[in-house]
This record gives C-alpha cells, structure tokens and sequence, in this order.
C-alpha cells in the first residue's frame, strides 16, 4: 500500500492560543500529525516570514446559489474563500429558494462538498422565505446540521415574533443572527444619513435603525436567555450597546466587516454603487468606536458579508443598485491594514471566535496540534499588494480595493489535509 | 469646465462668467430673429428619463437658437427596465454622433455616471434631489438682472420656502446664492428639511412670516402632494397656513421684493395669490431666462465661436 503523503508547512510562526512560536507543521492523512522543528515531508510548503493558524472561518458569506449564479457560484465563492485564507464559510440563507428548508440547505452543503476547497456550512432562515411573518423549522434544519439561523438583508421586524424565535431556538441550542435594521427607518435609503447625503439629495439610513433593533433584541436575550449574535454592525452606538450587553452577562457576539472599519460614507459622494452596501458606510469617528470594539475584545469577529453582483446589475443609478460588495479575498488584508491586531488576536477575530460562533468548532478554529484537523492557513503580514478587480477568483468583480495597496495576504491555504491555494493560487 | 453636473464645481466668477454670455443671449433673443449659427453642425441630444416638457422645450429653444440640431429621447425608466440599461442607451446615442447631452433623470447621480460613457459634454437637467445647475443659474441671473446689482447677490437675503428636503432647485441655488454673497434663509417644518443639515451659510425659519416682511427675493418651491403620505406635514391646508404666499402675506412684502417660483405652479397650496397681481413676480421672466442662460451653458460649454454670436443665421 502506498505510503500516505506527508504535508509539512515549513519555517513559519505558529498561532495557537497563548503561544506564539516558530514551527514546523507535519499533515498527514487530514490531520495534524507533528509541530516542532525541522520537520521534512513529501510536500513541503514554504512559510518563511508567514503566520501558521486554524483556517479562517467567515460568518458571513453570499455565495449567491440557488438563484443567482450570474453573480457567484458555490465554487467560485469557495475559491475566493479558500484564497483568502478561509478554510471554513457561512452561506447566508438569502438564495431563491431561502435556505429554509431542509432540501435547500442540503444543496447548498452538497455543491460545497463537490467544490471541495472549503467547508460549506449553510445557515437556515429564521422565518420562512425570510418573510418575516412565521417560523421556519429550526429542528428539523437543526437535524439537518444547521447551527445558526438569520434573516440577513431583513430584520426581523415584528417583536413579538422575535421574541417566540429565541424561546423555540434556545431549546434547540442553536443560535439565531440579526441584521438590525427597523425597515421603517430605512425606506429607500441609499447611503449613511449625514452631511454627505444631504449634499446629495438621497435618502439616508440612520444610524439609529441599526440601534433601535439592536437594543430591543438585546433586552430579548435578557428575557430568554437565548444567545444572539449580530451581523455587520456599523455604528459607534452599536458598539456601546453590546459593549454594556456583555458587561452584564448576557450571552450576545458580535461581528463587524473589514469595509466598516476601512472606508467612510465620503467615498459615496463619487456616486460609485461599488461603494453601496447594507448597513451603509459610517462616519470616521464610527470607523474609530468600530476598533476600539475590535481592540478591546466587544467585537467577536470580523465577517466580509462577502455579496457579489453581477457588473450589470449593480452598473445602476445609486438608488437603485443593489447594496453589497466583495470581501472574502482582501478581508486579511483589510483588517491588518485598517487595525493591524496581534497575531494571537487576528485569530480570534477570523478564526476561533467564528467558529464558536457558527458551532464547527469541533473542525476548524482548533489548536494547530497533533491530532487537530489540519485546516489552515499560512499568511504574511507584511506582504504589501494591489487589489485588482481583474484577478479577483470570485464571478464577479465588485471590490471596493480596486487600485488600492493592502499589507497583508494569505499565501497557502490547506483544507481537510489538502492544499487547496499554494502560494496564493488556488487548485483549479 | 467640461461638463456642468454639479453647480459644486462652479466658484462665483465662473458663474459670473456664465451670466455675462447670457446678458449677449438675451441680446439675441431680443433680435427679430433670434437665432444664430454659434453651434451649427453640432448635435445636442435632451435624454430624459423623466418627464418635464418645460425643461426639455427650454434646452431645446436654447439649442435651436444657437442652430445646433437637437435629437430627443424620451423614456419612462420603465422602458428600461424592458432590457436595455441606461449605459447602453447613452453608448448607442453617442455613437450616432453627439455632442453634448442634456439628461434628466429621477435618481440623483446619473448625469455623473453618464460622464463616464460618453465624450460628449454633459448637462444636467435635473438629477433626483440632487441638482438643477442651469435652474440656479437662471435664477441667480434674474435676481441680478433684477436689481441692476451686476454679477453679485452680496446684502441681499433670499428665502427660499418649502420643501428644501425632496428639492435639487433648492440644493443648487443654497449653492449659487451663497457664493454670490447673499443671504439665504430656508423655510420650511423641520421635516422638510434635509436631516444630515442644510450647507454652511444657510440660515432656518420654521414659518414664512418670519422672512416676509424683510426679504429681497421670497423663492417658493412647489409643494407635492404625496408628501402628506409619508407624514412629512399633516395636511395642505396646515401647510399654507404656515408657509403658504397668500395676499395678506404678499402684502407685507417690501415693495421692492421679487417672488420668484420654479414651476409649476401648486395655486391654492403654496400660491394663494395670483402672481400675476404681484407687482414683484418674476415667475415669467425666471421662464425667459432660461432659455438665454441654457443657450450661455451650450455655447460655453461646446466651445462655440464667438464670431456665431455675431450675425443672424442666412
């Protein structure tokens, strides 16, 4: 019998809770098999001047199948997750068909399987067809594999409903997502509602629509006891109102997106759609409150709501192009360029914390250690490039970093024990 | 200046520029025929993609006068929705040979987006809440020419009163007024006013009997009725009683002052006199001047020669 192939990433830092040391890393047969020095192999990866950590896990990706393919596909989207470091996603439940059902979240996680550079985890909806009139059926999604449920792209407006979906989910142990957004406040909203959208004549989402939700589901956790994680939040006062949630106790995580904590509503006024997105670009002074969450630990993670759009159909009049741009190859980039966090923090923000958060944490944001899955990324800190639309894994080109120089990238990426992206090419 | 989009580019000699071509474009329309050959042989293209017959027959008076050929294009967004986007609409009617497109449109930033697929100048007509350029500029030119005050608005106070929130009118000339010299007041219920705050220099009043008894100009915007759905004011009636023009109002005007309005009129909801009984109305002139100040921007702008100016067509 042929003898098994031996992976070793070499001459890298190794990132694992509480140590941060030089190492060699030993895979065999998809698994962690050695760390330690001077270590040799059949296949080895050079991580000269490289961190070596769990893969990355994203809480928040639009792979856009089923319904829209034009835009991305679970492969293509897996490719730019695997690229950019992430060994692990959250498909988010807006597809047409929702994922909510059973048959369509075994759809999604079977194309995931068949693209194989990524695990694919769906999340389930928290009400049917995201309608936000009834519940859908957590347990059997629950049976299913489904570990987090979301409406994103809608809130869920209606308290009371919002309230008896907490009830049933902690029953389950699953946890439910919002995206705070009181629709009401947003009607038509295009752009951050400030000086810069009154210069030009479009209607704005306050910072308020976000908080108002946010704050009504928090003092819910308080009432059921269920946990709660909230999607992308933007504002300074979000960051405060989670910042006062954990101080008491109550179970609530937290995600904010590496273009929240990069760019500011300004960059709208060249009336670019590339720079719409739901909830919208802040002001700077939210850009700081957003770090500050970051740094000090209110912030769980860092997710790239990662939404891509077809060139036609977001070449729109501001108002009327969809909102969502593209995150998952630059998110590394982005974040150590815009916050530049420790090693051991990176990870907890990109890693180990989604992966609690998403429940896979019994496959990825493990320790990089014997008898560990080997999903992992190795990525460089200092590697300085630019962004270019053109050369971007994912069917649609949508970035917002286009031109822009980013320090920071992921070069080799290994899934399941298979190198799927070495240096910084994906397995075609 | 290449294309005229935004009256944000435009410092105050410029505009002063702009007016003083329109001062030789009333000239002409005052000849017997008003016509000249500046811009023969160029095409002028009026994409509107909504309606406003008044805008559009202005540019296309403006471009006539100046002998360019004129092409319209006249969609409901419905249209476009049918298949063809906005990007190709602009590419074909480029390629047919334009060169310069006027473009009205209801969401605020296309005729920026539409700079980028064309060479052709570009004219705003109107984008959404953003911008009406030629609407501030012919304005500016009828205050001005009004009052003999050359090319400055300087001790001058202008109240601009109504809906200032939903209005590219009052974005341009807050704009244009301002960096005239002038003083500006927007009147309007709070709820009508933009929420991220009005442009520096730019004072508030809640109610027109705060600026009628001392204002230069009183500039009424038109009032829309679907506002009172989403609970911006509660009813018209409410609205006139607090910032309606009615003739106890207009009688407390001092008695040099203009009232001037945009068009069309809402008679009964902002307009509760007739103006034509208004000694101080210029609402008829701000519709004469158009054309002449249109006919300045298209000839400006498409780099006519100044000897077409000169004689009549043959």
């Amino acid at each position: 019998m042929a003898q098994k192939k031996r992976i070793v990433v070499k001459g890298g830092t190794v990132v694992n809770p509480g140590a941060v040391a030089p190492a060699d890393v030993a895979i065999v047969d998809g698994l962690v098999v050695e760390v330690g020095q001077g270590l040799d192999g059949d296949d080895v990866l050079d991580a000269t001047g490289c961190h070596v950590s769990s893969g990355f896990v994203d809480l928040h990706t639009h792979l856009r199948e089923p319904g829209k393919e034009e835009a991305e596909t679970i492969e293509t989207g897996s490719r730019a997750a695997a690229l950019g470091g992430y060994t692990a996603v959250v498909a988010m439940p807006n597809t047409d068909p929702a994922q909510d059902s059973v048959m369509v979240v075994e759809f999604v996680r079977e194309q995931g399987r068949r693209a194989g550079l990524v695990d694919v985890h769906p999340a389930g909806c928290i009400t049917v067809g995201r309608a936000g009139t009834a519940l859908a059926p957590y347990a059997s999604l629950a049976a299913a594999g489904v570990r987090i449920f979301t409406d994103d792209g809608n809130g869920v407006q209606d308290p009371l409903l919002m309230r008896r979906a907490l009830e049933y989910a902690r029953d389950l142990g699953v946890t439910l997502a919002q995206h705070c957004e009181v629709s009401r406040l947003t009607e038509g909203a295009v752009m951050h509602e400030g000086s810069c959208c009154s210069a030009m004549g479009v209607p704005g989402w306050p910072a308020l629509a976000e908080e108002l939700m946010l704050h009504r589901d928090i003092e819910l956790v308080r009432l059921t006891g269920a946990p709660m994680h909230f999607l992308h939040l933007s504002t300074a006062g979000s960051v405060e109102l989670v910042r006062r949630a954990k101080a008491d106790g109550l179970p609530v995580t937290a995600e904010v997106t590496p273009h929240h904590l990069a760019l500011d509503h300004e960059l709208l006024a060249g009336w670019d759609p590339v720079f719409k997105v739901n909830p919208p670009l802040r002001t700077r002074g939210d850009i700081e409150a957003l770090k500050q969450g970051v740094a000090d630990g209110t912030i769980d993670a860092v997710a790239t709501d990662h939404a891509p759009h077809a060139a036609h159909a977001k070449e729109l009049p501001l108002d009327q192009a969809p909102p969502g741009m593209l995150g998952l190859e630059t998110a590394l980039g982005v974040l150590v360029t815009a916050v530049a966090p420790a090693p051991e923090r990176l990870c907890e923000l990109m890693s180990w914390n989604p992966a609690r958060i998403a429940g896979i944490d019994d496959r990825h944001g493990r320790p990089v250690a014997p008898g560990e899955p080997a999903n992992i990324a190795v990525w460089d800190t200092s590697e300085v490039w630019t962004v270019s639309r053109h050369a971007l894994a994912s069917r649609s080109t949508n970035t917002p970093y286009h031109g822009m120089e980013l320090r920071g990238r992921n070069r080799h990426t290994i899934h399941d024990g298979r190198v799927v992206v070495r240096d910084r090419k994906a397995l075609a | 200046m290449k294309h005229l989009i935004t009256t944000a580019g435009l410092d105050a000699a410029e505009i002063g520029n702009l007016l003083d071509v329109a001062d030789h474009m009333a000239e002409i329309n005052s000849r017997p025929v008003p016509k000249v050959p500046a811009l023969r042989g160029r095409t002028v293209a009026s994409v509107f993609f909504e309606d406003s017959t008044r805008t559009r027959l202005s540019f296309e008076t403006a471009a006539k006068r100046l002998s360019a050929d004129t092409m319209t294009f006249s969609a409901s967004t419905s249209s476009l929705n049918k298949g063809e986007s906005l990007r190709d609409t602009i590419e074909t009617l480029s390629a047919m040979g334009v060169d310069a497109f006027v473009v009205r449109h209801k969401s605020s930033g296309v005729p920026e987006a539409v700079t980028q697929w064309t060479d052709a100048v570009v004219i705003n007509a109107g984008d959404g809440w953003h911008q009406h350029p030629t609407q501030a500029l012919l304005d500016a030119f009828t205050v001005t020419r009004s009052f003999g005050d050359g090319n400055t608005m300087q001790g001058r106070h202008i109240a601009i009163v109504g809906d200032i929130k939903h209005s590219r009118v009052a974005r341009s000339c807050m704009d244009v007024f301002v960096k005239l010299g002038a003083r500006v007041t927007a009147v309007a219920p709070s709820t009508l006013l933009p929420a991220g705050g009005l442009p520096g220099g730019v004072a508030v009043a809640h109610g027109i009997d705060d600026v009628v008894g001392e204002c230069d100009v009183l500039y009424m915007l038109r009032m829309q009725r679907e506002r009172m759905d989403s609970a911006l004011v509660p009813e018209l009636g409410e609205y006139s009683a607090r910032f309606g023009l009615d003739p106890a109002r207009a009688a407390r005007l001092p008695a040099h002052s203009l009232v001037m309005h945009p068009g069309p009129m809402n008679r009964g909801v902002e307009m509760l006199v007739d103006p034509s009984h208004l000694p101080g109305s210029r609402i008829l002139a701000q519709v004469a001047n158009g054309v002449s100040v249109r006919m300045a921007v298209l000839f400006s702008l498409l780099g006519g020669a100044a000897a077409g100016l000169e004689r009549g067509d043959s």
